[in-house]
């Protein structure tokens, strides 16, 4: 295993940002955290990189124990905290090569790993990291945290706030870097991103709700989802959610996703009710549930 | 301008020497409508946003807001718009009750019309047993409805908001949406940026900044038509990668 989180609790005074916590993570897995701000993921990832210590339980990484063994786990794994944390008044090269440094390596020993990441903000070397662009800031912080070729890889957030075609390359990256034998443990609050892990944990208010594979996730949703339209959205919305047999009334896309409580349930029956509450071309298909949808259930 | 048009924008520009950050921009918006704003970063939305909300002087082109002039009438707007963004929202460090009191404050509302916001947006947001809880102690989700309450606290006619749901959970993202169609079924013009893409089909119209140009505008339905997909999300990908 390269990550074990065994029965972890973390405190702040009177708010538990983590309860009980414990999964696994195999070896070249990725790894998915998948819950909003504020579910206790940063307390996790800082209690796995030895910045902070847990109040209850135990973790190893690659093999190593987070409170015994400190000084060898930061040895051994890459961090890339949610907020830009190198030095803005170095350049790109200095940041990279101080962190060479620092890891008792060169950039040369491991080009490698980086070069095709690396290649992309090469052109700009010599600007301070703090002139950089997000999506750079980005690029030189995953350099950063890969250039003493760790064996597990910790991302906090790293597409937070970042568009969704910067997310796809940033994503097609981490499934290359896995392919060259590094774990890695990502955590993101966008939900279409579970997809691309190996495994997942949905995490929220400091507990986990699940983990599994996506695929096992979604097959695990209890109920018939159907997809719901109308003419007026906001109003079909009102409506629904006045239907005394609903379960759930989601706005998803241009969809509004709805499960109803009956096991009989008649789509014929809801369509009925719509038109009389004044809605026109009302439309109801039975549809797939995606990781949002388990995600709302579990966190209902 | 006609009654109807809330937001009226040609050829709207944006320089930083050589780089056109807004790269003459033509649009419009209507009263009542929930307009997505869209675009890669960097593309050029901040910059175009702070000039439709009066704190940038423009290089070149016209923009009127709520019928008032981005060059002239800076003050004006202010007062007739609302905003929210991720990162500015409410003050941490003063109360729920406090936070409304400043902000209608700010806007000249009588200390009468702020006590009755008081009430009315407590009971609405459920927040009746916080209120005097220091804004900084809620949770993200809370904090984004209130804040986005507090943008619309002196009725403006438009408000503008700048990636209200990053980083919300699921749920609440969904309510804070709800909040959205109800200002605008109430009238308010709401003109809004996400990077979820399941939230640009919540919009009436969507534009999408390329390179400090928009490069599509239209509904979310007609967008996907004319670039052949099932969503927007790809519709984004295919205009943004080029």
């Amino acid at each position: 295993m390269s990550i074990t989180v065994s029965n972890i609790s973390k405190s702040y005074k009177s708010v538990k940002a983590l309860e009980n916590i414990s999964f696994n993570v195999k070896e070249g897995e990725l790894f998915g955290l998948i819950g909003p701000d504020g579910a206790g993921k940063t307390t996790l990832f800082r209690i796995l990189t030895t910045l902070l210590i847990a109040n209850e339980g135990t973790a190893t990484v690659a093999d190593f124990d987070v409170v015994l063994d400190y000084k060898k786990i930061r040895n051994n794994v890459g961090y890339m905290p949610g907020k830009f944390s190198l030095y803005q008044d170095l350049t790109v090269e200095e940041n990279l090569n101080f962190f060479a440094t620092i890891f008792g390596t060169t950039i040369e020993e491991n080009y490698d790993l980086i070069k095709e990441i690396y290649v992309q903000i090469e052109p700009f070397k010599d600007r301070r990291a703090g002139k950089l662009s997000g999506g750079m800031k980005q690029k030189l912080a995953l350099c950063c945290a890969l250039i003493h070729k760790p064996k597990v890889l910790f991302l906090d957030e790293p597409t937070t706030g970042v568009d969704p075609v910067s997310r796809k390359e940033f994503w097609d990256m981490l499934k290359r870097l896995q392919q060259k034998g590094i774990t890695i443990l990502v955590s993101t609050p966008y939900m279409d991103e579970a997809a691309l892990c190996d495994r997942i944990a949905l995490i929220q208010d400091g507990k986990i709700l699940q983990i599994d594979t996506p695929q096992a996730i979604v097959k695990h949703y209890p109920k018939k989802i159907y997809n719901v339209r109308a003419d007026n959205t906001y109003q079909l919305i009102k409506s629904l959610k006045t239907y005394e047999y609903n379960h759930s009334v989601y706005p998803f896309g241009e969809f509004v996703h709805y499960t109803d409580r009956r096991a009989d349930f008649n789509p014929k029956d809801l369509i009925q009710f719509l038109e009389s509450n004044n809605l026109s071309n009302v439309e109801i298909e039975k549809t797939v549930a995606t990781i949002e949808d388990t995600f709302m259930e579990l966190a209902k | 301008m006609d009654n109807n048009t809330v937001i009226q924008v040609e050829g709207l520009t944006k320089m930083y020497g050589d780089f056109a950050a807004v790269d003459a921009i033509t649009f419009d918006v209507k009263k009542g409508e929930i307009f997505g704003f869209l675009g890669a970063n960097g593309a050029g939305k901040t910059t175009a946003m702070k000039m439709l909300i009066g704190i940038s002087k423009p290089t070149a082109g016209k923009a009127q807001v709520a019928g008032f002039d981005v060059y002239k009438q800076a003050e004006n707007i202010k007062k007739s718009i609302g905003y929210m963004s991720q990162k500015f929202a409410l003050y941490d460090d003063l109360t729920v009750k406090e936070n409304i009191t400043f902000f209608g404050g700010i806007y000249g509302l009588s200390r009468k019309r702020i006590k009755e916001k008081i009430a009315i947006l407590l009971e609405e947001l459920g927040l009746e047993d916080v209120s005097d809880q220091l804004v900084g102690a809620l949770p993200l989700g809370w904090k984004q409805k209130l804040s986005f309450s507090v943008s619309l606290i002196h009725d403006p006619k438009i408000v503008f908001l700048d990636e209200p749901t990053g980083g919300v959970d699921p749920i609440t993202r969904r309510q804070f949406w709800e909040m959205i169609y109800k200002a605008a079924h109430q009238g308010t013009t709401v003109f809004v940026t996400t990077h979820y893409m399941d939230e640009a089909e919540y919009c009436d119209r969507v534009s999408i900044m390329v390179n400090g140009k928009i490069e599509a505008l239209d509904t979310p339905k007609k967008l996907k038509a004319q670039f052949q997909v099932d969503n927007m999300n790809d519709v984004f990908l295919k205009l943004a990668r080029g």
